[in-house]
């Protein structure tokens, strides 16, 4: 215990240290925290995935995420894999409800050839007030070699071909349109919909042969199936291995082979602005070795018939194209009467459509109006104020003189948990959430009750007629040990908070555990000198009245009365 | 502050004493009553889970304070059901603190929620940066309660391991474990019974009162401990002693928990009046309800229980007869254990009038048994069990020649 007998030196590195944090934060250009969105306003939006996704995955998913969000121009959006299966999107200071489309969408990308077309909306014919009638004219596309084709009379010709390619559907929009006003939220289909235990198998039978005769089951499922409403998304279930009956965005229907190309197969697909080839804007598409033959073998199958390939995304069919040319390199492109807009936004879709995993389908979604953002702070700071300054008086009436030590050393914690959160919140990413500062008050009591402890120990053993000097050692080396179990447990509690807590209460938990770190070093390295320190003065070693260790204070009475009244004389 | 610095004081060195110990059944019953009642509120009544937990959309509206008041709210649920959104229909319409209003709906799609918020601006006439909307599915509620089951049930574990490494003994860790049932029962019971709502937050202050329970447990627990490790200098029982060591950090107990309090209960005030409900609300009512059942526990249930449970232990039993005898001793013979004054002295006569005085009628002891008179072998009956002299941890004296002297070995 050297550290008992220079309670000078303790405090003076103490200062130091705390110096030196707030050396770094202006070194940091920092003196605010960063805030979190419940408190500066904004949006965030908690996918949670389906299965057990390994973090390969997720990061994957994460980027595909971030590339869209920023894709949709909004600076300083935040991805985050949070846990094994949280993805968080956060948007400081922006109410962006259309975003929550973008982000959710669960963009599973197939593509699949075409046995069947039909007209889908006999059943149901676009009843609902309010829902936008996608456009009439049925938008032609086509698939050609991206390569300067050989024959010019190849080149695509709109119009010409049978083709049934859709507009593209509603999410895709969103690069283009920030408004969003569809929604491709699945909603019950009002007619009977394949479900995958009805939905047929093709017995092992190559999906090309497949496609020019479909088994019987299929066709059924296809007969009874009736698209929704314009402007809805089919409800079917996508399985890669099974074919599909779904619709397009106009209301066709089709009857779909399994799927042939997966999405993460496709390597690029970009825009392609028009040219001397094409006069049309068009998406070039680029796919993986895998993908390369397949396509190959799907165009030549396909080329020099009316049979089309679909692209389907999340089992709505985004495109339906024919073949143009037999392509063994695996460099596509459609084209149609797209425009710029459309063209980019399929590109996109297409590009970053691909996600490695599923997410629920119910993301959580919050968003904090700045009002009630700066509502909530100013609360925070209030209740911060108040409790902090209650229990400084507290401690003051109570413990008089060392409620001095009391007040120094909340003040000391105060400062340097300000620097650590301004250096965290640059340095580590950490934002400053409500709960974060409620973890924060919270442990003001925790701070506290350590002082009180150890000050009630060091009456204690004034009480048994020790002098002070000797009572404040004894007294901590007891009251440390005790401090010590207390602080591990609420450390114990904020680790396995911050493990197991979802989404906000992680900052409490942090907040926590941090203030109790600071707690134990406030605690150690500046209460307990200070006390020592102060035990050399006569005003508090003599017991004088102010310094709240007098004999009257600690309760001591020379005499003993018995009759006193129970409560003593005030 | 005087008088309880003084209760303080009569408490630390014994002159007055509250019994906690003795009276364990009262505490008992009363607890056992508490945690039925509880008991029965979550039973019979259930929670009122928020909306994170059971899916929905959440719409707050910022508005000035003159704003907020039931008639706004009728009107904006008549709003929000007059848009004909199917979710809508019968939203949930409350006034929430001083300053917002609070709708509640089934979760809705983009279009939809679109449609209310329109509605909501042009009932209330607030801007859209006062409109604060939080929406969650189902599967996500599942998903928190999920991982907050898992959380406690860690954070069991690992307290039960803590307890029994710091206290290296089960007893004492059954003793904690037993409080800690009994503080998170009645924070539990009490959001059962009051209807608030249950929140990831409310979730999270009643993981962080298994904290704060164990920490005025082991105060009291680190007290116990310290008093009993001599028990047979002092000459008391355990129950003595245990009861003892409640009394004397009674003022600590009270001044930690009240300090600890505070501090919520500031919390608890700015987010129930200012911001009306909200995490910061639920939070700090959990611990709030937790804190104050941890205080009562520590030292009503955890003491109590820990000496009702070590009553049988041989060494404690023992103690506990060895007392008894003591007291039998002591309330035969007044002052058999001052030195000089036997009973059968006979006082000096009174120099005055010569005579000598009757003596007084001297209170008559149990007959004893018969000891041993010394002859032969018969060991006499032990007092008490043998220790240790007190000079065998001191480092003895040794003759050795002087060549050897100072040498060590």
């Amino acid at each position: 215990m050297a550290r008992a007998h220079t309670p000078g030196r303790t405090l003076v590195v103490f200062f130091l240290g705390l110096a030196l944090s707030y050396g770094l934060v202006a070194l940091a250009g920092q003196w605010t925290p960063k805030l979190g969105l419940d408190l500066q306003g904004g949006t965030r939006i908690t996918l949670v995935a389906e299965g057990k996704p390994d973090a390969a995955q997720l990061e994957e998913a994460r980027k595909i995420i971030e590339s869209r969000v920023n894709g949709s121009g909004v600076a300083e959006a935040e991805v985050a894999v949070q846990g094994n299966q949280y993805v968080v999107v956060e948007i400081p200071g922006e109410s962006r409800r259309d975003l929550v489309e973008t982000v959710k969408r669960q963009a599973q990308l197939r593509f699949r050839v075409v046995a069947q077309v039909a007209d889908g909306v006999a059943g149901a014919t676009g009843s609902q007030s309010g829902s936008p009638v996608p456009g009439t004219g049925s938008l032609p596309g086509t698939v050609t070699e991206s390569q300067a084709p050989t024959n010019p009379s190849e080149s695509p010709s709109p119009g010409t071909k049978k083709q049934k390619s859709s507009k593209q559907r509603a999410p895709l929009a969103w690069a283009a349109d920030e408004t969003g006003s569809e929604s491709p939220t699945p909603s019950p289909s009002p007619s009977p919909s394949p479900s995958p235990s009805d939905a047929p198998s093709q017995d092992g039978q190559d999906p090309l042969q497949w496609m020019n005769n479909p088994d019987a089951k299929s066709l059924q499922a296809f007969q009874k199936f009736a698209c929704p409403a314009p402007g809805e998304a089919p409800d079917v279930v996508d399985d890669p291995d099974k074919p599909l009956v779904t619709c397009d965005e106009n209301g066709l229907k089709y009857l779909l082979s399994e799927s042939m190309i997966e999405g993460t197969q496709l390597s690029s697909a970009s825009t392609r602005p028009p040219d001397q080839q094409s006069v049309e804007w068009g998406v070039d598409l680029k796919f993986d070795g895998e993908g390369t033959k397949e396509f190959a073998r799907i165009s030549r199958a396909l080329y020099n018939t009316d049979k089309q390939f679909a692209i389907v995304l999340d089992g709505q069919v985004i495109s339906a194209p024919t073949m143009n040319g037999i392509i063994t390199d695996g460099r596509a492109q459609i084209t149609g009467e797209f425009t710029e807009a459309e063209a980019n936004s399929l590109a996109t879709s297409l590009d970053f459509g691909a996600l490695p995993i599923s997410f629920q389908p119910d993301p959580q979604v919050e968003l904090v109006g700045p009002s009630l953002a700066g509502n909530q702070l100013s609360a925070g700071i209030t209740a911060g104020a108040i409790g902090l300054g209650l229990v400084m008086l507290y401690c003051l009436l109570y413990y008089r003189g060392l409620g001095l030590v009391v007040i120094a050393s909340l003040l000391v914690a105060a400062a340097l948990t300000y620097a650590l959160v301004v250096l965290l919140s640059k340095g580590a990413g950490f934002t400053l959430s409500l709960p974060g500062i409620a973890g924060l008050i919270v442990a003001v009591g925790i701070t506290a009750d350590s002082f009180v402890v150890f000050f009630e120990r060091i009456r204690d053993e004034m009480r048994e007629g020790k002098s002070m000097k000797v009572a404040v050692e004894s007294g901590w080396v007891r009251a440390r040990n005790t401090c010590l179990a207390a602080d591990a447990v609420s450390l114990l509690a904020a680790l396995v908070l911050y493990i197991f807590a979802v989404g906000v209460v992680k900052g409490f938990a942090f907040a926590l555990g941090l203030s109790t770190l600071i707690d134990l070093v406030v605690f150690f390295w500046f209460t307990k000198p200070m006390v020592s320190w102060l035990a050399r003065f006569h005003l508090f070693s003599s017991g004088h009245p102010l310094s709240g260790l007098s004999r009257d204070a600690l309760g001591v009475r020379d005499t003993t009365p018995e009759k006193l009244p129970a409560g003593g004389v005030a | 502050m005087g008088a309880f610095s003084r209760l303080g004081n009569d408490l630390y060195t014994g002159r007055r004493s509250i019994d906690f110990v003795g009276r364990r059944w009262l505490w008992y019953a009363t607890s056992a009553l508490i945690v039925a009642v509880a008991v029965l509120g979550m039973t019979t009544k259930g929670f009122n889970m928020g909306i994170e937990f059971t899916g929905g959309a959440e719409y707050r509206v910022t508005l000035p304070a003159s704003q907020v008041n039931q008639d706004t709210a009728d009107e904006v649920r008549q709003a929000v059901a007059g848009t004909g959104v199917e979710g809508a229909t019968s939203p949930v319409v409350t006034t929430s603190g001083e300053e917002a209003i609070l709708v509640q709906t089934e979760p809705l799609n983009d279009h939809e929620s679109k449609e209310v918020v329109d509605a909501l601006l042009a009932t209330t006439g607030a801007s859209a940066g006062d409109i604060s909307q939080t929406e969650i599915g189902p599967s996500w509620g599942r998903e928190v309660a999920e991982r907050s089951l898992i959380g406690l049930a860690v954070f069991l574990v690992l307290v039960v391991l803590f307890i029994w490494a710091y206290f290296r003994e089960w007893k004492m860790s059954v003793a904690a474990m037993v409080a800690l049932a009994h503080d998170v029962l009645i924070t539990v019971g009490v959001y059962a019974l009051s209807g608030f709502e249950v929140t990831p937050a409310t979730v999270t202050g009643v993981l962080t009162i298994l904290g704060f329970s164990l920490y005025d447990t082991v105060v009291v627990f680190d007290k116990v401990r310290e008093n009993t490790a001599e028990l047979r200098k002092t000459k008391m029982t355990y129950a003595e002693s245990a009861n003892l060591a409640v009394n004397q950090t009674l003022v600590r107990s009270i001044n930690t928990s009240l300090v600890a309090l505070i501090p919520v209960a500031a919390i608890l005030y700015v987010g129930a009046v200012q911001l009306g409900s909200g995490s910061l609300k639920d939070l700090a009512l959990a611990l709030f309800v937790g804190m104050a059942a941890g205080a009562y526990s520590s030292i009503f249930i955890a003491t109590p229980l820990l000496v009702h449970m070590k009553q049988n232990e041989p060494d404690i039993a023992l103690t506990e007869r060895r007392a008894a005898a003591r007291r039998r001793e002591a309330a035969a013979d007044r002052y058999a254990h001052v030195g000089g004054a036997r009973a059968d002295a006979t006082p000096p006569p009174d120099p005055r009038t010569g005579a000598t005085p009757r003596p007084p009628k001297a209170p008559v002891a149990p007959p004893r048994k018969p000891e041993a008179v010394g002859k032969g072998r018969v060991v006499p009956k032990a007092h008490a069990p043998l220790q240790k002299s007190g000079a065998a941890g001191r480092v003895q004296p040794v003759r050795k020649p002087r060549s050897q002297r100072g040498k060590k070995k």
